[in-house]
């Protein structure tokens, strides 16, 4: 288990210096012209203040140095300061990180508690009325962006009965019953569209577990059926569905962004949006970088469970 | 294989040429499917000839009927502009035509360029490849088209070449697994034996081996690439106004006349989910048919 730890970390070296790669060019590749129209945007427009502005963004060193330079702070947990805002990026990324994982982790809750149980009852019942609906609802939900079923959730229920969904966000240790008014609408939308396609490979494996001699062991052994299905089948059966999670965390991620941006929740999502509209670069990639690394670490908890999930894994 | 099996496959086979034979099998086999791609060519027709199909110009104002229920003039409505919302959505489907068949027919010439140099070569450069490919995918795919955008500006162009970028460079991972196991299969390594060059290994044996899953490949990314433009629209990120876009048209200052004119919230919507709905089963049935492996399998 240990020698899998290591080499699994181990191969997150190579993607870690690419990801760092994507983001640094991220900020290098930001026009010349940008930065006039950040200075006219910002208010800061004398000549002085221009090479303040390049040296902010590191632009007047060579590219290597720059990224060495670069590389050093961000390790050092210094991702620069607003250009807007005058605070450190660190410092509003910790304001907003949490927002997003509350709301990442509502719409998780969200999407497992549907997805799982359904995925199972529509392989038990293969091509019956139940799974053929099942199936179609996946699929429709496949379709269907989140912003619009977001824009109808804020219209239609204010046109037919006056009432609408929160968007007064407050912190959750403040008032969680508040917080939770709020959140609890695009995190159900956020994981109604998350749950179609765990739900369809929740059948798929299912379907594959199920037909498996050990299962018929368990039947022949007058197990009963909860038994079979839980113990049994879905263990067997939840490390592609664990896979799929961690690969659908950048959609959940970006999913984030659409939902924070139409019930107004001040996460990192919106800190991005916000970032791009005033053209505040240092924000943009810092939370270009702190969603990339997350997602990379999201990834190595999903191959680290596999060991505690797959007793196969665990000694090989 | 025996003989006769070899036999009796090519007797099998009917007169019909390929593409008539897929289009039969997909009526006969996969109805949804053939439905879905009925939808998906009746989308193509009204994207194509938009221009002609619009009762009314798509930035016509005409602000005595602002806001105006659908009636049969306006079949879906007035905006707060007084334009007619049909003829803009009929524009819209010409965007994501446009937006759609660019960008998906980039991402599949890059994922085709990285995913066979990948997969055939292998070694250091397959390595390579591979760890950017892991870190390119570790964004989510919209916060990188965010950060992107931010830097070129929106705009049509730089909307077609950043989604065939995204998308492509996801996508070379099909492509290279299945070059992987297309390059273990004899035929590839008789014609290495003989003498064939590289390029004539990979333009005559390689590329058409994995013409299935590139054509798959293609009509999957027409989905997710509307949808993604779509999205950017919404956040204001996509084709500036006053060009329609499905995204643009939910977003924005239409938003606020929604209460008012609820039937604005749903027209772009509805199309966009419709056409998206009928790729991915097209895409789904086309997969199921071309691909020997999942024959048989629902």
């Amino acid at each position: 288990m240990q020698d899998y730890i290591i080499r699994r970390v181990l191969a997150l070296i190579p993607t870690l210096f690419f990801v760092s790669i994507i983001v640094f060019c991220s900020i290098r590749l930001i026009p010349g012209d940008v930065v006039d129209l950040m200075m006219s945007q910002n208010d800061i427009s004398t000549g002085q203040d221009r090479a303040k502005v390049e040296a902010a963004l590191g632009l007047d060193k060579p590219l290597v140095v720059q990224y060495f330079h670069w590389l050093g702070d961000a390790v050092r947990g210094d991702l620069g300061r607003s250009l807007w805002r005058n605070t450190k990026v660190t410092e509003q990324l910790a304001m907003r990180l949490p927002v997003t994982f509350e709301l990442g982790f509502l719409a998780l809750i969200v999407a497992l508690t549907m997805a799982i149980p359904i995925g199972i009852y529509s392989a038990m019942r293969q091509d019956s009325l139940g799974d053929y609906v099942t199936r179609s609802f996946s699929l429709v939900m496949l379709a269907i962006p989140g912003f619009w079923l977001g824009t109808l959730v804020m219209v239609f229920p204010a046109v037919w009965w006056r009432w609408a969904p929160s968007i007064d966000y407050t912190p959750f240790f403040e008032n969680p019953i508040q917080n939770l008014r709020h959140m609890l609408v695009p995190a159900i939308l956020l994981g109604l569209s998350l749950s179609a396609v765990t739900m369809r490979m929740t059948r798929t494996m299912m379907l594959e577990v199920l037909r498996q001699d050990y299962i018929r062991t368990a039947r022949a052994k007058g197990l009963g059926e909860f038994r079979v299905v839980v113990q049994h089948a879905l263990r067997n059966g939840l490390i592609p569905i664990v896979t799929l999670i961690g690969l659908q965390a950048p959609m959940l991620i970006g999913g984030a962004v659409i939902m924070e941006q139409i019930f107004v929740i001040p996460g990192v999502g919106l800190m991005l949006l916000e970032g791009v509209f005033q053209r505040d670069y240092p924000v943009v990639s810092g939370v270009f970088m702190v969603v990339g690394i997350g997602v990379l670490l999201i990834n190595l908890t999903v191959d680290l469970s596999y060991g505690w999930l797959d007793p196969k894994v665990r000694t090989q | 294989m025996s003989g006769v099996a070899v036999e009796s496959t090519i007797a099998a086979k009917p007169a019909r040429g390929p593409l008539a034979d897929l289009v039969v099998r997909m009526f006969r086999d996969k109805p949804l499917g053939a439905a879905g791609g009925l939808i998906f060519v009746a989308f193509l027709f009204f994207g194509i000839f938009a221009n002609v199909l619009t009762p009314y110009g798509m930035n016509e104002t005409n602000i005595l009927n602002r806001l105006e229920a659908p009636t049969l003039a306006h079949p879906a409505g007035t905006d707060h502009l007084g334009r007619d919302v049909f003829s803009r959505v009929l524009i819209g489907a010409q965007l994501s035509v446009i937006v759609g068949f660019a960008a998906a027919a980039l991402a599949t010439v890059v994922s085709i360029v990285l995913g066979v140099l990948s997969g055939y070569l292998g070694g250091w450069v397959d390595m390579a490849i591979q760890r950017f490919v892991d870190a390119w995918m570790t964004f989510p795919g919209l916060v990188l088209l965010i950060v992107v955008i931010s830097i070129v500006g929106p705009g049509l162009a730089q909307i077609v070449v950043i989604l065939g970028l995204q998308y492509g460079i996801a996508g070379s991972r099909i492509v290279r697994g299945s070059v992987v196991s297309v390059r273990e299969n004899m035929y590839t390594h008789a014609a290495q034996s003989i003498g064939a060059g590289t390029w004539h290994i990979l333009w005559r044996h390689i590329l058409p081996n994995i013409m299935p899953v590139v054509i798959v490949l293609f009509t999957t990314r027409v989905g997710a690439v509307i949808l993604a433009e779509a999205g950017l629209s919404f956040l204001g990120l996509g084709v500036p106004p006053p060009t329609p876009t499905w995204g643009g048209m939910l977003a924005g200052s239409g938003r606020a006349y929604m209460y008012v004119g609820p039937w604005l919230a749903l027209a772009p919507g509805m199309c966009l989910t419709v056409v998206v709905f009928a790729v991915n089963i097209f895409g789904d049935a086309l997969r199921d048919l071309l691909d020997p492996r999942m024959r048989g399998v629902r």
